[in-house]
């Protein structure tokens, strides 16, 4: 239930607690609640739990988590896509 | 990794049995689905302790909910671990089969948004969950104040990871080495609240994230200090853990939530190991809005997840495990919650 995933900020809009993001986990993009990390600006990584990014990422290890979930076949932990992969 | 696991090696050998409990459901199935159980030296001994929220939810809390969706009065928002948890009467999967409005979502965002678009329906979710968790419901909270969803309420089960610990150790029998200590809790919490378990209990403690490389390094530092005799609070989880943790995260929960003395499975009522809406957001408390109250905790007859979540049995020592409780047919929490620590063994370690 606290696993959170990786996924990098493609668009910010709104302000303060309603600061929201398009945050892409590879391919897909969800939307994303930014109010507990004010500072994660636009192609950020961020780590996300339960529609709530938690924590900015730094890029590299972020990559490293992505491709470990990819590898390990935990795509059930990603969180569902708001459109289809482009 | 090979180089670590050499060192961890190294370090155990001659130490007798190491007993060290992870305290995170998510750390529990990793360990198991990574194979790094199977890798560590056999005197180091991983047990699972409170860490599965599910589990750890007293059943008084599963049956208020029960009953709650049960009432018709409400259309009950949940994440989808809580779905499956039997209680007096029935689990809510059995209830929503039977045409009752129970909604899982992936986020307390969706069930906010599905207030908004039904705004004559009492929507109650179930918060649970440790401090990862807790933030996004206050956000919600805060959220449905902004938006005057005046029908929008939580039930709040939610539960903080180190009174749990200390309440565990309170118990002369507990018989621990160190904690490995959960990444995403300590994400929100930083280092800092951990401190007395090195200062007070002298145990070995180590923040580690999930992957294989998290999770041996992790044990390969708590066995470093055992074997050193120097017990510490370390983190090898620094991508993503700051050692003051996420403090806007913190001042959120804190705005919406108070602590209060709560009731676990089994291990009775702790104090301050949980969290109530403050006065101010009463009004979304749905334990005030429906007057629910909490009923007795108990575990399923013969079930022993009350034990299993306190590290005092291991899941093949319960008589149901594998036989009347397995995962298609589970009888207790543990098997039903995927963080389970049964439904981990029985996924991954039958043969055990």
């Amino acid at each position: 239930m606290c696993l959170a995933v990786p996924g990098q900020v493609k668009e910010v809009y709104g302000e303060g607690l309603e600061r929201l993001a398009k945050v892409d986990f590879q391919g897909s993009r969800v939307e994303v609640s930014l109010a507990m990390v004010p500072d994660a600006q636009l192609d950020a990584w961020v780590l996300v739990h339960a529609g709530y990014a938690i924590e900015v990422l730094d890029e590299r290890e972020a990559r490293e988590t992505w491709d470990y979930l990819k590898t390990a076949g935990l795509y059930d932990e990603i969180p569902p896509a708001l459109e289809p992969k482009p | 990794m090979k180089a670590t696991l050499d060192a961890l090696q190294r370090d155990a050998e001659g130490l007798g049995e190491l007993r060290l409990m992870e305290v995170c459901g998510t750390h529990t199935v990793a360990l198991f689905r990574t194979g790094v159980r199977d890798l560590l030296p056999s005197n180091v001994r991983l047990i699972s302790g409170p860490g599965c929220p599910v589990c750890v939810t007293s059943q008084g809390y599963i049956d208020a909910a029960i009953e709650a969706a049960a009432s018709g009065e409400v259309t009950l928002c949940t994440y989808g671990d809580m779905l499956r948890v039997p209680g007096q009467r029935g689990s809510l999967e059995a209830l929503k089969a039977r045409g009752a409005r129970v909604v899982v979502c992936y986020s307390i965002r969706d069930a906010l948004k599905y207030a908004q678009a039904h705004p004559k329906e009492q929507v109650m979710f179930l918060a649970v969950g440790f401090e990862t968790t807790t933030p996004a419901s206050a956000l919600a909270v805060l959220e449905a104040a902004r938006l005057g969803l005046e029908r929008f309420t939580i039930l709040s089960g939610h539960k903080l990871v180190m009174p749990a610990i200390e309440a565990l150790l309170a118990d002369p029998q507990a018989d621990l080495h160190g904690f490995l200590l959960p990444g995403h809790v300590s994400v929100i919490l930083g280092a800092s609240p951990y401190r007395p378990l090195v200062d007070e209990h002298g145990l070995a403690c180590v923040i580690a994230g999930f992957e294989p490389q998290q999770l041996i390094d992790g044990v390969a530092r708590l066995v470093a200090q055992i074997k050193a005799g120097a017990p510490a609070l370390e983190n090898v989880y620094r991508a993503a853990v700051r050692p003051d943790g996420n403090p806007h995260a913190r001042a959120i929960t804190q705005q919406v939530f108070v602590a209060e003395d709560t009731e676990w499975r089994a291990m009775g009522v702790i104090p301050n190991s949980g969290l109530a809406l403050r006065d101010e957001y009463a009004h979304f408390d749905a334990f005030k809005r429906f007057s629910l109250s909490l009923g007795a905790d108990y575990d399923p007859p013969g079930c022993l997840c009350g034990q299993v979540i306190q590290g005092r049995v291991q899941p093949p020592q319960c008589p149901h495990f594998g036989k009347g409780c397995t995962l298609t047919q589970p009888i207790g929490p543990c098997m039903v919650s995927s963080e389970g620590t049964c439904a981990a063994w029985f996924k991954y370690a039958r043969r055990a």
